[in-house]
């Protein structure tokens, strides 16, 4: 059976050339980089070297890198650790409204503990609005967090602005820029001085590097408080023994990308436009979710009306096509996803969407397959919709969706809110 | 373990029954304001006898599935044997369900009813 893989944001495969290299520092280079012998120099110079390429892939300094073990931790880090190093000048913090749990939930922690969150509101493609964001900012905002791009949906923000408005409003001199670029970093090349942020994730497994390594990227003038202490690794900003193989990957991740990222990009804008101008061809009342130009070159999300997500891609699973969706069935919390909410899209139509993210290992072949094949599964389930042969009678939608109380004599849900 | 049972997948991947029955003798529709899940029952009822079932189903696999199962063990059964079905047996029925899908898209029988209980205020029972 074929194996076409289109969930490149939730992870990528591991380049063949990255597996390599980190083959060694399993078995023959265990050294621990922290001891002076020999076999710990191979590790120390492995983590010195990897460094030094995870640095200059986004332009940064080697002592401005902290290595983590995943994004999350990244983000979590960023969130705790700058909230305690400058909670006495002040406890504001502005984020948009589509960041990823990992900087909404160590929020949520934060807002118990006295510090006060504005949720930026985005626009029906995804943007976040620099007005909006000009107007939220305080004497004691400590932190303002915008994501790069969404994974979800694709959109790119434009943060070297949004910089500029908190930067140039000089409400206080210790305001942190944080941006989110996990789905940026293995699919458009990012300066952090050229973006002018203070700090910024992004990791290893997205970008076709190994999982267990991810970074983040805080300015020499910022001072972070350590969330996990211990010994002196990462210059005591994240104490624990260096994952070295995932680290060295990484690293040769980072420096393949620095390569050939912007020739990998071309080809993948070139399959993704095809799949966004070709589905709407082949199939009805389906709509783009997500900005067009400022797009993730990588990134395809459609609703498709009067069928469900979860259906869409258990049938693209069953004939090897592997994709997501932010419908409320696909989510663990049976919620729709809180980007196609905070985008407004409606609940019946965002409940049918698919996201196909696309990698440098796809072909045009894959996409064929997937012009192909789609088409026959949306059919397959509107077929079985009562709610698309409810439109084709009387060419009118019916309410329904998440949220829809049309049966109100039967209480059939008690959803666990935790 | 995979997410779904094989029986949920068979189910899901050939759903017996899907359509829709031209002057049925009952039509029941149930949803769920939560997740967003509906589907509609179409009965045929021939001597006390739910001699033939159709649906169609808005909602994820499990949904789908639960709607597939729930119409073969329907049919050919009375209409007292129809209104014991649970919610529960047929998620017995189909090996189990994941635990955030089991009160959700778990509405067949519910469905099924509602379309016994039309059924029955038309004969005016």
């Amino acid at each position: 059976m074929k194996y076409i893989y289109l969930d490149n944001q939730s992870n990528t495969k591991l380049d063949k050339n990255v597996f390599d290299v980190m083959v060694p520092f399993f078995v023959d280079h265990y050294g621990n980089p922290q001891s002076i012998y020999s076999l710990g120099s191979i590790s120390k110079d492995a983590l010195d070297d990897a460094r030094s390429k995870v640095a200059s892939f986004i332009n940064a300094d080697i002592n401005e890198i902290i290595f983590t073990s995943c994004a999350t931790e990244s983000n979590n880090l960023l969130v705790k650790g700058i909230a305690e190093s400058l909670k006495n000048k002040g406890k504001h913090i502005i984020v948009s409204a589509i960041e990823h749990f990992s900087i909404l939930n160590p929020l949520k922690r934060l807002q118990n503990d006295g510090f006060e969150v504005t949720y930026l509101s985005v626009d029906a493609k995804g943007n976040v609005n620099a007005q909006e964001l000009k107007k939220s900012l305080r004497k004691d905002t400590i932190l303002v967090s915008i994501q790069h791009s969404n994974p979800e949906v694709g959109t790119i923000q434009n943060i070297k602005d949004l910089v500029a408005i908190v930067k140039n409003n000089k409400i206080n001199d210790f305001v942190v820029f944080h941006t989110d670029a996990v789905s940026s970093c293995g699919f458009m090349p990012i300066d952090v001085k050229d973006l002018n942020v203070d700090a910024l994730t992004f990791s290893s497994s997205v970008m076709y590097g190994p999982k267990g390594a991810a970074a983040l990227y805080v300015k020499k003038e910022v001072k972070i408080v350590p969330q996990i202490e211990g010994g002196v690794q990462e210059n005591s900003k994240r104490s624990g023994t260096e994952n070295i193989p995932a680290i060295v990957g990484f690293g040769k991740a980072c420096q393949i990308a620095k390569e050939e990222l912007v020739s990998n990009v071309q080809k993948i804008k070139g399959l993704r436009d095809k799949l966004i101008n070709e589905l709407p061809k082949k199939i009805e009342y389906i709509y783009l979710n997500g900005a067009i130009g400022n797009r993730l070159p990588n990134n395809v999300n459609f609703s498709i009306e009067f069928v469900e997500g979860e259906a869409l891609f258990l049938l693209l699973d069953a004939i090897g096509i592997m994709a997501a969706s932010g419908s409320a069935c696909a989510n663990k919390n049976l919620k729709i996803s809180h980007v196609l909410s905070a985008m407004k899209v409606d609940v019946a139509v965002g409940q049918g969407s698919i996201v196909f993210t696309l990698s440098k290992y796809n072909t045009q072949e894959d996409i064929d397959y997937v012009l192909e094949e789609f088409p026959k599964i949306v059919s397959r389930l509107r077929e079985m919709s009562p709610l698309y042969s409810y439109f084709l009678q009387t060419g009118k939608r019916k309410k329904a969706g998440p949220g829809t109380d049309f049966d109100h004599e039967h209480d059939h849900c008690h959803i666990n809110e935790e | 373990m995979a997410f779904y049972s094989q029986k949920v997948m068979e189910h899901f991947a050939n759903p017996r029954n899907v359509g829709q029955i031209e002057n049925a003798d009952g039509v029941g529709e149930v949803g769920n304001p939560v997740c967003g899940d509906m589907m509609t029952f179409y009965i045929k009822v021939k001597d006390n006898r739910v001699e033939d079932v159709k649906f169609k189903t808005f909602g994820c696999g499990a949904a789908i599935a639960v709607s597939s199962m729930v119409s073969e063990m329907a049919k050919g059964k009375t209409i007292e044997e129809v209104m014991n079905i649970t919610n529960d047996d047929v998620a017995k029925e189909l090996g189990g369900l994941p635990p955030n899908k089991m009160h959700c898209s778990n509405l067949g029988a519910d469905a099924l009813h509602k379309a016994v209980e039309n059924y029955k205020s038309k004969q005016g029972k």
